[in-house]
């Protein structure tokens, strides 16, 4: 954003120090999520820079606690790790199969008490989550489903729908409706229609959708914490616990690798934002 | 005129009009059945168990059911003197019962929750009670303990004698019912939850504002660079988002740790003395920063969705009809950026107000807000009827900030990345 010659001189240095205050803020967002890196390969185990690492020494770094937390004894990353993919993985799937069918009676104009129903919907994203929490896990004590896969999958799925539900109507806002129209009149049935016409369509936003959903469950700790036993431990559990008994760096190694994964979420939700844009023919 | 001739008729003899009608309202069968799963789905799993919460936190019958003999007998009784002899007897059965069935434990939990001292005689009685000849129970339960001679003791079980109370809710902001019956408040040093809601409603409005004010510049500045470099930006926004909320604390939480980076930053710019390092986590600073930095995107994502349909030329007349770039902004852009302002603000507030996470991990004893009250009486006291009850009444808070959001902002217009 180049200034144009004629500026005047205190509007200048406004300009700047606004620039100025914005790299602040950037750098405010952003470097916390840098902190964690280099002191993952930390040699020593405090959490602070050691003066060999100030140094760039390279004795002052390993692997250690990566090592820990693989190998480690009585480790909880592996069991935790593979009940968070496996809760994650059903939950995001349920959420998309919900979310995605309500989303195609939302988003048609001929839907009764669109606006109630969506707010309806959306609330498990604006419920407090202690509440929804505890609400859920008297529901999943009563029924019986309190620490067990099954009972945490389906709190996942609640709180997950929402954001299918918000991207999902969104992509079908673009959506030209005269296509499903032709395919009907072409011969073709409502559900062959949706598989190969709506479906392919709406895809990218059905996907960004499944991201969002898969992040809530694999980051979620307050309704887990409620219906967890100890079989059903997940990272974030476990992350919880050692945050508030003993900050390690194995829990900052468990860190670096969750920073990692949310980067290339990132990165394929933005790449199928910018896809879906192409797609429905909006430019920007 | 007759008004049948004017009726246009489809082909099969059926008047348009109602054949419309019909083709109307089963594309709105349709519809609705589509989202009928997903509704009936979030009943079960999730209205139907908050309405549970509510019964849960009025339903005071498990203490009638447990001395069922006692209340009958107490129905007489007036609450003025030591009560006669027969509730003596019929609470000496009532609770004989309960030893027998090995559940008197949970009665003495319920009952200290309305008078403190209850656990200790109940459990006194229980050890004295096997030497009990009968009759005369009133003279024998009075020589266990001298408490149990006392009148207040008596009020205080006759007042669990309905089956549904709205006492946890009193007990939620600091009132109770005394023992002539009237609302009053809890003596001034035990007045924790009043604190509790006023500093909850504190940090959600401060973080709040701290978030408009950092979130309004990077804001405009991303949605007036050029593609290529405010998507670039826009990472630094994004990237946050996507991180797990317990990394981001985390992170916090190194930084801000007595020997961590910040302070060594004060010390190294002298600020503050080597031996004299501020304490910035366990209390209110640790939570208003690391609340700021996690919610912050929540602001700027719905900023940037409006500023980015404001259109530069509007700025551009402005200053050609000779307004300062200040007058402008004030004039012009600013009013237009209400609506973004609005969205954003109600949004981090209402995340704000139930945050649990961070306040609890950063927060400290100074710092924790009304989400770790609740969570503190589910797992530690278990007065899960206490802990519905604040959560219903935190649950209405919220409910009417996102009505008045659904209004002014309308839930289809949430932004996500």
């Amino acid at each position: 954003m180049a200034l144009p010659k004629y500026t005047e001189a205190h509007y200048r240095i406004w300009h700047y120090f606004y620039l100025f205050i914005c790299g602040c803020v950037f750098f405010f967002l952003i470097a916390p999520l840098f902190v964690i890196f280099p002191l993952s390969f930390n040699a020593e185990e405090f959490l602070v820079f050691s003066e060999g690492m100030k140094r760039l020494d390279p004795d002052a770094f390993s692997l250690r606690w990566y090592h820990d937390m693989i190998y480690g004894t009585k480790n909880p990353w592996g069991l935790a790790a593979k009940n968070s993919f496996i809760i994650a993985l059903f939950a995001t799937l349920g959420s998309v199969i919900l979310g995605t069918v309500a989303a195609l009676g939302l988003s048609s104009r001929h839907m009764p008490y669109k606006g109630i129903i969506m707010a309806a919907l959306i609330s498990p994203m604006i419920v407090p989550l202690i509440i929804s929490g505890v609400a859920i896990f008297f529901f999943m004590a009563k029924v019986g489903l309190a620490a067990t896969h099954t009972g945490i999958i389906l709190a996942h799925i609640v709180l997950g729908t929402p954001f299918v539900v918000i991207t999902v109507t969104a992509t079908l806002s673009g959506f030209d409706h005269s296509v499903t129209r032709a395919a009907a009149s072409l011969g073709s049935d409502p559900v062959n229609t949706f598989m190969k016409i709506t479906l392919p369509l709406i895809l990218p936003g059905v996907i960004s959708g499944g991201l969002f959903a898969f992040v809530t469950s694999f980051d979620e700790v307050v309704v887990v914490l409620f219906l967890a036993g100890l079989d059903n431990t997940t990272i974030p559990i476990q992350m919880w616990t050692g945050l508030r008994e003993q900050l390690s760096p194995t829990i900052l190694a468990v860190a670096t690798c969750l920073i990692v994964l949310s980067t290339l979420i990132l990165v394929t939700a933005e790449l199928l934002r910018r896809r879906s844009e192409r797609i429905r023919g909006i430019n920007r | 005129m007759s008004s049948e001739t004017q009726k246009i008729l489809t082909t099969d003899g059926i008047p348009l009009e109602e054949s419309l009608k019909k083709a109307e309202k089963k594309n709105k069968i349709k519809a609705f059945l589509l989202v009928c799963p997903l509704l009936l789905f979030l009943i079960i799993t999730y209205v139907f168990p908050i309405g549970d919460m509510l019964y849960r936190s009025v339903d005071d019958r498990m203490v009638t059911d447990m001395l069922p003999k006692t209340y009958k007998a107490m129905e007489q009784w007036d609450g003025k003197e030591l009560p006669e002899e027969e509730v003596f007897e019929a609470f000496y059965l009532d609770y004989k019962k309960l030893v027998e069935e090995k559940t008197f434990g949970k009665l003495a939990t319920q009952l200290n929750f309305e008078k403190n001292g209850f656990k200790s005689i109940l459990k006194k009685l229980k050890r004295k009670m096997k030497k009990f000849e009968e009759g005369n129970y009133k003279e024998q339960i009075m020589g266990v303990h001298k408490r149990w001679a006392n009148v207040e003791y008596w009020r205080a079980l006759k007042r669990r004698a309905p089956s549904y109370t709205y006492a946890k809710y009193l007990k939620g902001i600091d009132m109770y019912e005394n023992e002539d019956g009237n609302i009053v408040q809890v003596p001034e040093d035990r007045r924790i939850h009043k604190i509790l809601w006023l500093r909850t409603l504190e940090v959600a409005l401060f973080v709040t504002i701290f978030c408009f004010l950092m979130a309004y510049p990077i804001a405009h500045l991303l949605a007036t660079l050029p593609m290529k470099y405010s998507n670039l930006l826009m990472i630094c926004v994004l990237l946050p988002f996507w991180t797990s909320l317990l990394v981001r604390t985390a992170s916090w939480m190194i930084l801000l740790q007595q020997q961590g980076i910040v302070n060594d930053f004060f010390v190294w710019i002298g600020l503050v003395t080597d031996d004299n390092r501020p304490e910035m986590m366990y209390n209110k600073t640790g939570t208003y920063v690391a609340m700021t930095q996690i919610l912050l995107p929540f602001m700027v994502l719905p900023l940037y969705s409006v500023m980015k349909t404001i259109s530069p030329s509007l700025m551009r007349a402005g200053k050609s009809l000779g307004g300062t770039p200040f007058v402008a902004f004030w004039k012009i852009y600013f009013p237009l950026t209400i609506p973004g302002i609005g969205a954003g603000c109600l949004l981090v507030f209402i995340l704000a107000i139930g945050y649990y996470i961070t306040p609890a991990l950063v927060g400290g004893a100074s710092g924790t807000l009304i989400s770790n009250q609740i969570a503190f009486h589910m797992k530690s006291t278990l007065d899960w009827s206490f802990a519905s009850a604040m959560g219903l009444m935190l649950l209405t808070g919220v409910l009417a900030i996102y009505w008045v959001y659904n209004k002014l902002v309308g839930v289809d217009n949430i932004k996500l990345g």
